[in-house]
């Protein structure tokens, strides 16, 4: 499923990005960035209350396929510049973590 | 690609994490481009944004060179930050002297040098107290 028929179906406030890439990695969730960077899977939907510049640097790197940041936490400019720059799709969800990955990974049939 | 290969040199600003993974970006950017397995730019990436993140957090900034050839990838990282103590301590997942600041903006879970080690071919640290530290990572083709 791509992560903007996701998004759709789960009412995720789209930041940034388009969305068409296929979430083919699962669902995974972690704040501190350097087990992200270590632990995410390639292509994976990554589900944080990070909203800041060097998630989304993150994301780029280990080549999450979207970012949903979590309880609508904040998202600053300088975080979106380089959201775009890496072309990083970024959602924000009203949800906690858990609430927020465990409804994506039914909709993944993944749970 | 020819015999001589790539060349590309990054200057890396200390304790500016607006700009952290700036280099690492635009490296993975050039991988993307020449077509590289998507696991090889994978790799690279993580490992180069791990030394590029010390180098922010730890050394005052420094240097990348990062060559390519038609065998592998190589980036050196030099800075002339304080050096490691203990390599073998530092080289353990979850061990970091990371300042609680560093730790808010979701660094320092000591893993950084674990995830360089997992994610090259070859790492090479070459580090002297008080004089800088010099990785070799290098992930092959």
């Amino acid at each position: 499923m791509k992560a903007i028929e996701l998004s759709r179906a789960l009412g995720w406030e789209l930041v940034c990005g388009d969305g068409e890439r296929e979430i083919a990695g699962g669902v995974y969730c972690c704040d501190l960035l350097s087990i992200v960077m270590g632990r995410a899977p390639a292509d994976c939907l990554w589900v944080t209350v990070m909203g800041n510049v060097n998630a989304a640097a993150v994301a780029t790197l280990c080549d999450a396929a979207c970012v949903v940041v979590a309880e609508r936490m904040p998202v600053d400019d300088e975080t979106l510049a380089g959201a775009k720059k890496g072309d990083v799709t970024v959602f924000k969800s009203e949800k906690p973590v858990f609430e927020t990955a465990l409804a994506a990974a039914k909709l993944l049939g993944l749970a | 690609m020819n015999q001589s290969g790539l060349h590309y040199h990054y200057d890396v600003p200390g304790d500016d994490f607006s700009q952290a993974g700036a280099a690492s970006s635009a490296v993975k950017q050039i991988l993307k481009q020449l077509g590289l397995d998507p696991q090889v730019v994978r790799n690279m990436s993580i490992a180069l944004y791990e030394g590029e993140i010390n180098m922010v957090i730890h050394a005052g900034g420094g240097v990348i060179d990062v060559d390519i050839d038609d065998e592998k990838i190589t980036a050196v990282l030099t800075d002339h930050g304080p050096g490691i103590e203990n390599v073998e301590l530092a080289m353990q997942d979850g061990w970091s002297t990371a300042t609680e600041q560093v730790r808010g903006l979701g660094f320092g879970a000591g893993m950084g040098l674990p995830n360089m080690k997992k994610y090259s071919d070859d790492l090479k640290i070459d580090t002297e107290v008080g004089v800088g530290t010099t990785v070799t990572i290098t992930v092959n083709l």
